[in-house]
């Protein structure tokens, strides 16, 4: 491990929604290469986690760092910007955009002649996305919906590659298929943080893990480890 | 039937310069969700910036127009910025209340600065009218550039939104600011640049009804903003489209019906057919009806 580079580095941080406590100083990092997982209950903080590192929430205290430089605090928009994607919780693609509009604003930060290489890049890892180009979002299957919120995330060609929930409300073939990519994206170089209530799976394809409950962070290791932890057993993979 | 061509020219022109205003509460309504109320009285700012070009420093009318868009743009930013900004997390009820104040507030500054009496606005396109029907039929420069600038603004707003970056970003803030953010679009700046467009094209507004309707007072912009804000709901609020055809058929039916039914009626007209048509289509008539998807 001590040979790859940390790419993100989440120190201590505390985020209230109002006077609700949500997250009771969570410490973990990330290295280049790796799938990380975050898993845990309902409730227990890992959306809010994903979310203060995307800058859509700030932490009260604590610090977030992104290639050893600070970014706690800064704008969502701005940490885009820096290399870090997400692709938020309940895919919230822009329904009434065409499938290449939704991809197009995914990558408003690159340069226009950018664009076209990246669009097909992603055409070529969703070929579904490239027969629905001209389709209405609002009008795609989950599962496509699923694929364009990815797509739209990679766009920005990031570093770092946050996925929220990305097996949510799907059929099982199509949760296979979702991590199938998801190892695919990490084999060709991707670094990804995921956050997933499907501990099974997540573990399955992750190299390491953090357990959260309530706020904390309850257990980590590598992700084989975690997967035979007898807590983790009971408390998520039911026995 | 000349006399009815002639009522029908002049309520599209009418309808023309609502369907301006209407995009500009449109606009905002769609992005940042508020009704900014303050709207009609940017365009009073904005006539009363282009008299003062022509009237004072003689400025030719096209120049006046430009002046009178480029101050009603950082009048919009300011307003946005200092007023609705620090309210973005409020409750809608507090930033409509806040709408109301700007509106009193760009009022009563109007008052200060040009005064109670009303100016009588200088005829600006005189460049002539066309005649039909042997002289029976006379259409004034104005009208005609009135629906000239209506057309320019509906297409050159179409494009923008849907084939430019900015336009783009436009309607995806306007959808799920959030996600919005996270694809680096700039929500605030975003929002700023909705209030610039709108604000400019009050100002074309302004010098088309005052041109038009040549009194210039501080509360010459009010009755046209709530029409304005009558035809964006008419025709489906938060829809360009339907700003445009809410806006052309308000007019329609305020001339025609102070024409053929009543003059003193012909603004309870108006909000009579608004009533009906919010009773069979809540949303308006090109509205998308809002759905709630978990």
């Amino acid at each position: 491990m001590g040979e790859r580079k940390t790419l993100l580095k989440v120190n201590d941080i505390h985020v209230y929604y109002g006077s609700i406590h949500a997250i009771k100083g969570v410490s973990f990092e990330v290295n280049e290469g790796e799938i990380v997982t975050l898993i845990g209950a309902n409730g227990a903080g890992k959306s809010t986690t994903l979310n203060t590192v995307a800058g859509l929430l700030k932490p009260r205290t604590g610090t977030i760092e992104f290639e050893g430089r600070p970014i706690t605090g800064m704008s969502a928009s701005r940490i885009v910007s820096l290399g870090m994607a997400l692709c938020p919780e309940g895919r919230r693609v822009f329904q009434q955009m065409t499938v290449k509009e939704n991809l197009e604003m995914g990558g408003f930060t690159r340069q226009p002649q950018e664009l076209p290489a990246a669009l097909e890049n992603v055409f070529t890892r969703f070929p579904r996305l490239k027969e629905r180009e001209k389709q209405i979002a609002g009008t795609l299957s989950g599962g496509e919906q699923q694929m364009l919120a990815m797509g739209r995330a990679l766009m920005s060609k990031p570093k770092l590659l946050m996925l929220d929930e990305p097996s949510m409300g799907l059929a099982p073939i199509l949760v296979e298929q979702i991590f199938d990519i998801v190892k695919e994206l990490n084999d060709a170089g991707s670094t990804i943080l995921l956050v997933e209530q499907n501990a099974q799976m997540a573990l399955s394809i992750a190299d390491r893990a953090y357990v959260l409950g309530t706020g904390r962070i309850t257990i980590s290791g590598d992700a084989a480890e975690v997967l035979a932890d007898d807590r983790v057993r009971a408390a998520y993979l039911g026995g | 039937m000349v006399a009815f061509l002639r009522f029908l020219i002049n309520g599209i022109s009418l309808g023309s310069v609502y369907a301006i205003i209407a995009l500009g509460y449109t606009m905002v309504y769609g992005i940042a969700k508020m009704l900014n109320f303050a709207h009609g009285d940017v365009i009073m700012v904005g006539a009363y910036i282009a008299f003062c070009a022509m009237a004072y420093l003689s400025l030719p009318p096209i120049l006046a127009v430009l002046l009178a868009m480029v101050a009603c743009t950082a009048l919009g930013i300011v307003i946005e910025g200092l007023a609705y900004r620090p309210l973005r997390q409020a409750a809608s009820l507090a930033v409509l209340i806040t709408a109301i104040g700007v509106s009193y507030f760009l009022q009563n500054a109007a008052l200060l600065i040009w005064g109670a009496n009303p100016k009588s606005f200088p005829s600006v396109f005189s460049v002539g009218a066309i005649r039909l029907f042997e002289g029976e039929l006379v259409i004034s420069s104005e009208t005609i550039l009135t629906i000239i600038s209506n057309i320019v603004i509906m297409i050159g707003l179409t494009l923008f939104t849907g084939r430019t970056k900015l336009g783009k970003a436009m309607r995806a803030v306007s959808e799920d600011k959030g996600a919005a953010e996270l694809m680096g679009i700039n929500v605030n700046r975003t929002i700023s640049l909705t209030f610039a467009i709108g604000s400019a094209l009050a100002a074309v507004a302004g010098v088309l009804l005052c041109s038009t309707y040549p009194i210039l007072m501080p509360t010459t912009g009010s009755m046209p903003g709530i029409k304005a804000f009558t035809a964006a709901v008419f025709g489906g609020i938060g829809s360009i489209p339907g700003a445009m055809i809410g806006g052309i058929l308000l007019g329609v039916i305020e001339i025609l019906g102070k024409a053929y039914i009543s003059t003193e009626l012909g603004d309870a007209l108006v909000f009579a057919v608004l009533i009906i048509v919010l009773l069979f289509k809540p949303a308006g008539l090109l509205g998308r009806p809002v759905r709630e998807k978990v």
